[in-house]
């Protein structure tokens, strides 16, 4: 209930004129010396879409994130933020955005509502803006009763929302959220999870970047696969998965010695296999009758698992590894 | 809650925010301030414990050097020192190296912390802000503190009766000028520095402490022997400080050695205030 308290402003500051698209990149290119850390990446986003980079850790996914952010040059290729480019017009640009950064930099000397308070500053926003709009963002991020406490007193959820809270002090019309749940508990991921898709539902376009597939699944309207600074694929998460996997896959495993030795006694079933080193997966149309055939060769797996293809599956096909180290 | 909270009704009365052109506008402007701002306000919550700092430190060493070692120091003569009694002599010496002292804290481990363990210069840096902003703004949070302290040791000094004469109050400025100028080049060095292997502590053993102790704090520079007294020449204490010996009893030296110490003064704020900026616009734009 608190959380309609957040639309009103919001869906007003929505009223402005906004391009139909408010991120373009092309040929987008970072390089560290002579290591390409983004290598000539191509996407665009339109207004009010949830649009993810889903890529393991070193893809090239933050250094993508801190260009659109105005945070780090681009060594070629063109970006422009709400027609802008955030290399000539960086101050424009991060004017537009609100920012969760991969780590934590809430000022933990301050309490938590003055960190809204000094945050809301930086944008120039006035004293008398502020007061309401910090309490109504710790409401949003359900931390009012926290709001005199030292932020070193938090949870780690708590510190995520609140840094949520203070991306949104500015009323953005583009949040960039990297990694907005790594290393949080379940609990503390679906919250957040929540309180980010009503954000989307009030139109609010979201870029995230994620290891985790099913976060990818949640929010994400679209995404792009990256890894190694280059886009694999592109795609919803229901069309990546389409296209690039089976409908169902069979888990199988047979013990961490076995595994490898059994692939080839199930050649043939299903219509690719993988052999990882805990487990081996089946990919098929129709994951139980995958299953009987396996039964029906005689091979008795420790346990076995049927499941739709997620798009960790997709990751596993286009890179040959998987997400999570 | 009540009906109207929940349909939001009461919430429409909300202001919206100023557009992100009027936000980038404001920030290009006054950017440096707004970081400022937000220092000022770390430092209210630590003010009781910097007043008594600032009141503390002159009370004792004045007392120290004023009512103690003066006593034996006066009694042999104040020929010694140019005329003036000891705690005079030394007051302008403490009231510049106590400001000295507190730059070499405030632009040290707050500066490498900002980059590296509490990372409180990113969260502006995602802003409007421009990093050359974040580092302006922090430092002129602290020359605040610097003006602020210096006034409190001061007003010390003048209850001693070290200050006679009516200018003894632009030692304020100048205790403050000696600060930056000592600190600023200090936190270019800081905001360089990726990996704490216990720079900083050497910073105080080695620098600080002989500049501290060589610069015509205790006794006149022209006393020591010259092996040593190119520390004072090259030491922001010693300028400093003669130049706060000039205001607050006018003492006599040549105006072109005056002319000196406020350009030295001035040379090195003005390059430690570039070579900060630079650094920090290296270290943030990676």
């Amino acid at each position: 209930m608190h959380n309609e308290a957040i639309l009103p402003s919001t869906a007003r500051a929505g009223g402005r004129k906004t391009p139909r698209t408010v991120i373009t990149a092309e040929n987008l290119t970072k390089k560290y010396g002579d290591v390409a850390a983004v290598d000539a990446i191509s996407f665009s986003v339109p207004a009010g879409e949830s649009f993810g980079l889903l890529g393991p850790n070193g893809a090239g996914k933050s250094t993508t994130m801190k260009m659109i952010g105005g945070v780090t040059s681009r060594t070629s290729g063109s970006l422009e933020i709400m027609g802008l480019d955030p290399d000539v017009h960086g101050p424009e640009v991060r004017a537009h955005l609100g920012v969760l950064p991969q780590q934590d930099n809430l000022d933990e000397e301050l309490r938590v509502r003055d960190n809204l308070l000094v945050y809301g500053r930086y944008f120039g926003l006035p004293m008398s803006y502020l007061k309401p709009k910090a309490d109504e963002l710790l409401e949003f991020a359900q931390l009012t009763d926290k709001a005199k406490s030292k932020v070193d007193a938090l949870s780690g959820g708590m510190k995520r929302r609140l840094t949520i809270a203070r991306s949104l002090i500015n009323e953005p019309q583009i949040l960039l959220l990297d990694e907005p749940t790594t290393g949080l508990d379940p609990q503390a991921r679906h919250i957040l999870w929540d309180r980010l898709f009503r954000l989307k539902e009030q139109g609010v376009t979201l870029i995230l970047t994620t290891h985790y597939m099913d976060e990818a699944e949640q929010l994400c309207d679209r995404l792009i696969v990256v890894d190694k600074g280059r886009i694999m694929a592109e795609g919803s998460p229901a069309q990546l998965i389409r296209g690039h996997s089976t409908r169902e896959v069979v888990e199988l495993r047979f013990g961490s010695e076995r595994n490898t030795t059994i692939a080839a006694e199930l050649d043939g079933i299903g219509d690719r296999l993988e052999v990882l080193p805990d487990r081996v997966l089946i990919y098929a149309h129709d994951g139980e009758s995958a299953l009987e055939q396996v039964a029906s060769r005689g091979l008795r797996p420790l346990t076995s698992l049927v499941r739709r293809s997620s798009l960790e599956d997709v990751f596993l096909r286009l890179t040959g590894r998987s997400l999570v180290d | 809650m009540t009906d109207e909270t929940l349909t939001g009704a009461a919430h429409h009365a909300l202001p919206s925010a100023h557009s992100p052109g009027v936000a980038a506008a404001k920030a290009r402007r006054w950017g440096a301030f707004y970081y400022m701002e937000h220092v000022l306000r770390v430092m209210k919550g630590y003010s009781w414990s910097l007043l008594m700092y600032s009141v503390g430190h002159p009370v004792a060493y004045l007392f120290a050097m004023g009512v103690g070692l003066a006593t034996l120091v006066d009694a042999q003569g104040a020929g010694a020192f140019g005329g003036v009694g000891y705690v005079t002599f030394v007051a302008p010496a403490l009231l510049v190296s106590a400001a000295v002292m507190t730059a070499a804290n405030e632009f040290t481990f707050p500066v490498m912390g900002g980059f590296k363990w509490r990372r409180t210069y990113y969260g502006p840096h995602a802003s409007p802000l421009t990093p050359q902003q974040i580092a302006a703004g922090h430092i002129m949070a602290v020359t605040l503190r610097f003006l602020l302290q210096s006034a409190i040791y001061f007003a010390a000094v003048a209850l001693f009766g070290a200050a006679p004469g009516g200018w003894g109050w632009v030692a304020i400025l100048v205790a403050t000028l000696a600060a930056l100028s000592f600190g600023l080049p200090l936190m270019a060095y800081s905001a360089s520095i990726t990996e704490d292997k216990g720079q900083f502590a050497l910073v105080m053993r080695f620098i600080v402490m002989p500049l501290f102790l060589f610069s015509g704090t205790f006794f006149p520079l022209d006393t020591l022997p010259l092996a040593v007294r190119w520390i004072g020449w090259i030491s922001p204490i010693w300028h400093g400080t003669e130049l706060g010996r000039v205001f607050t009893y006018g003492y006599q030296e040549p105006p072109l050695l005056t002319v000196l110490h406020v350009l030295v003064l001035v040379g090195l704020a003005v390059a430690g205030w570039f070579l900060t900026r630079r650094q920090f616009a290296l270290r943030m734009g990676r």
